[in-house]
């Protein structure tokens, strides 16, 4: 058998959660050290044996030999978990009560638990989410780093902090804590920035930028196997992910340009994707509950509806971003609702509106206000400002991927 | 033919996942093209670190802890026209990108 595309990074996630679990948040060190001398293992043994049949399960049953190991050689120096110091102290049900840990079931909400540590509110949330892309998805700080455009050293300090913040609380968090309504708020909004990060993130490389954007739907997709963080809004969350990743093959073009909604192939948007974003959708309807996700979510799927850029339902767009604004404005929504408004009544609509919003200058730095407005001045025929507005836009540009899509609308805007 | 043991020797330790994967899918492609061209006699076997060292009048210790750098890992069997191919062959083994070296060992004919 081949090895898995990410085994590793999967599998470190799972088996860092069980291992926490027993040995405690406060000897999370311990755990890494099991993880790596796992990995190790594997590559020693698999690389001249081969890949066996069930690599994860091969990696779970080394890494529960080496826990026990380690608890043998350390219950007596270690304070472990609290409630569950007598049963690894005695060797009659140590081995039992490891082996019932590493059981597939508990190991999904060992993963849950463990990403409700990682929000904790005490985080700032680029911590949050550096620190849920270490544990969880098994990234170093060198990856994280190149993911944000970040220095190595900072992230490192980053995590390090983190980790020390998260040993104060000893063990992982429990799900049926009272505090558990905030918490998944906050995992909702790690998740949905990891997701953006891939997205529309600063890496250049469109494999990390794919990679972020899968690695969030899988977590997502996690909250949805536990019924009480399976909430409305975490299909939402789900749904407008997958709505989303379906756009991302028609996003980029061969030579790794930005293409625009509007100018995307169509026909290379992922059908499979976009049918599970729906049902995600239909599922997130259950309750009483509209988050902004739900919208964003229903923002997506009008657009995958539509066959093509002038079958869009434009009115539907726009009242979505008026609900949008009620329940999360933003700059950044006024001006998507603005550029809706431009496609529905008109391109001088949309320029009043996005002149509006230039007023506050909380988006002073954002690339896409100037280049909303040049677009849909070029529109209206108004070539000179367009051009000008177009190159402010490529003054702001944060990334080459942005710089080269906004030098090209330049050159539109001279022709 | 004439048969040889790739002795595996030292080796750091993969920084990330990532890496590790790696350098998996390079070990599984080299070994693979040496059994393609009818080199490999056995995969052979990885071995422990830890073991323990007998000598004369039942003295058994733990070890044999030389420098990790110089630890066997795992071995091979191989056949090649001489030792010289043999050699040759074992330039593309991969543990060169993690600082290990492959020591090349005739098996002694009569």
């Amino acid at each position: 058998m081949e090895l898995g595309e990410r085994l590793f990074r999967h599998e470190s996630g799972r088996i860092v959660a069980v291992l926490t679990r027993i040995f405690g948040l406060d000897n999370l060190a311990i755990a890494e050290d099991v993880l790596q001398d796992t990995f190790c293992r594997a590559l020693e043994v698999w690389r001249l044996r081969g890949v066996p049949q069930n690599p994860s399960a091969w990696l779970m049953t080394a890494a529960k030999n080496r826990a026990i190991d380690v608890l043998r050689r350390e219950r007596t120096a270690r304070r472990l978990v609290p409630e569950l110091t007598q049963l690894l102290e005695s060797e009659w049900t140590m081995v039992p009560t490891v082996n019932a840990f590493f059981s597939t079931e508990t190991i999904k909400d060992d993963q849950l638990r463990m990403m409700f540590s990682c929000c904790d509110p005490l985080l700032s949330e680029k911590a949050q989410v550096a620190l849920t892309l270490n544990l969880l998805c098994g990234f170093t700080a060198g990856e994280i780093a190149s993911s944000f455009l970040s220095k190595r050293s900072a992230i490192e300090k980053l995590v390090e902090r983190a980790k020390k913040v998260l040993s104060t609380s000893k063990k992982l968090f429990d799900l049926a804590d009272k505090e558990l309504p905030e918490r998944l708020s906050g995992v909702h909004r790690v998740l949905y920035l990891l997701f953006n990060e891939g997205y529309h993130g600063a890496s250049a490389q469109k494999a990390v930028r794919a990679e972020l954007c899968r690695e969030a739907m899988r977590l997502a997709e996690l909250l949805l196997h536990n019924p009480i963080v399976s909430t409305p809004a975490s299909s939402a969350l789900c749904a407008l992910m997958y709505l989303n990743a379906a756009r991302l093959p028609a996003r980029v073009d061969g030579d790794g340009e930005l293409i625009s909604l509007e100018h995307q192939n169509r026909s290379l948007w992922d059908a499979r994707l976009i049918a599970k974003g729906n049902d995600f959708l239909n599922r997130s309807a259950s309750g009483s509950e509209l988050s902004a996700y739900h919208i964003e979510a229903a923002i997506a799927a009008v657009h995958s509806k539509s066959a093509r850029a002038e079958d869009t339902d434009w009115a539907r767009i726009v009242w979505l971003y008026d609900t949008l604004m009620k329940i999360r404005p933003s700059p950044v929504v006024a001006l998507n609702r603005a550029i809706a408004i431009a496609q529905k009544d008109g391109p001088e609509f949309g320029i009043a509106e996005i002149q509006a919003i230039a007023q506050s200058d909380r988006l002073a730095s954002y690339p896409f206000l100037p280049a909303a407005l040049a677009e849909l001045e070029l529109r209206a025929g108004q070539k000179e400002s367009a051009r000008e507005h177009f190159e402010a836009a490529v003054a702001l540009a944060r990334n080459p991927m942005e710089r080269r899509f906004l030098e090209l609308r330049v050159e539109a805007a001279r022709n | 033919m004439s048969e040889f043991v790739y002795l595996y020797r030292g080796g750091r330790r993969p920084e990330s996942p990532a890496e590790g994967e790696r350098q998996m899918q390079r070990w599984s492609t080299w070994l693979q093209d040496l059994a393609s061209k009818g080199h490999i006699k056995d995969r052979g076997q990885p071995l422990e670190r830890e073991g323990k060292v007998v000598r004369a009048k039942g003295a058994i210790t733990d070890g044999p802890y030389p420098e990790s750098k110089d630890l066997v890992g795992g071995y091979t069997l191989i056949e090649a026209k001489d030792l010289a191919q043999a050699a040759e062959l074992a330039g593309a083994c991969p543990i060169f990108e993690s600082d290990g070296l492959v020591e090349v060992r005739p098996v002694m004919q009569m």
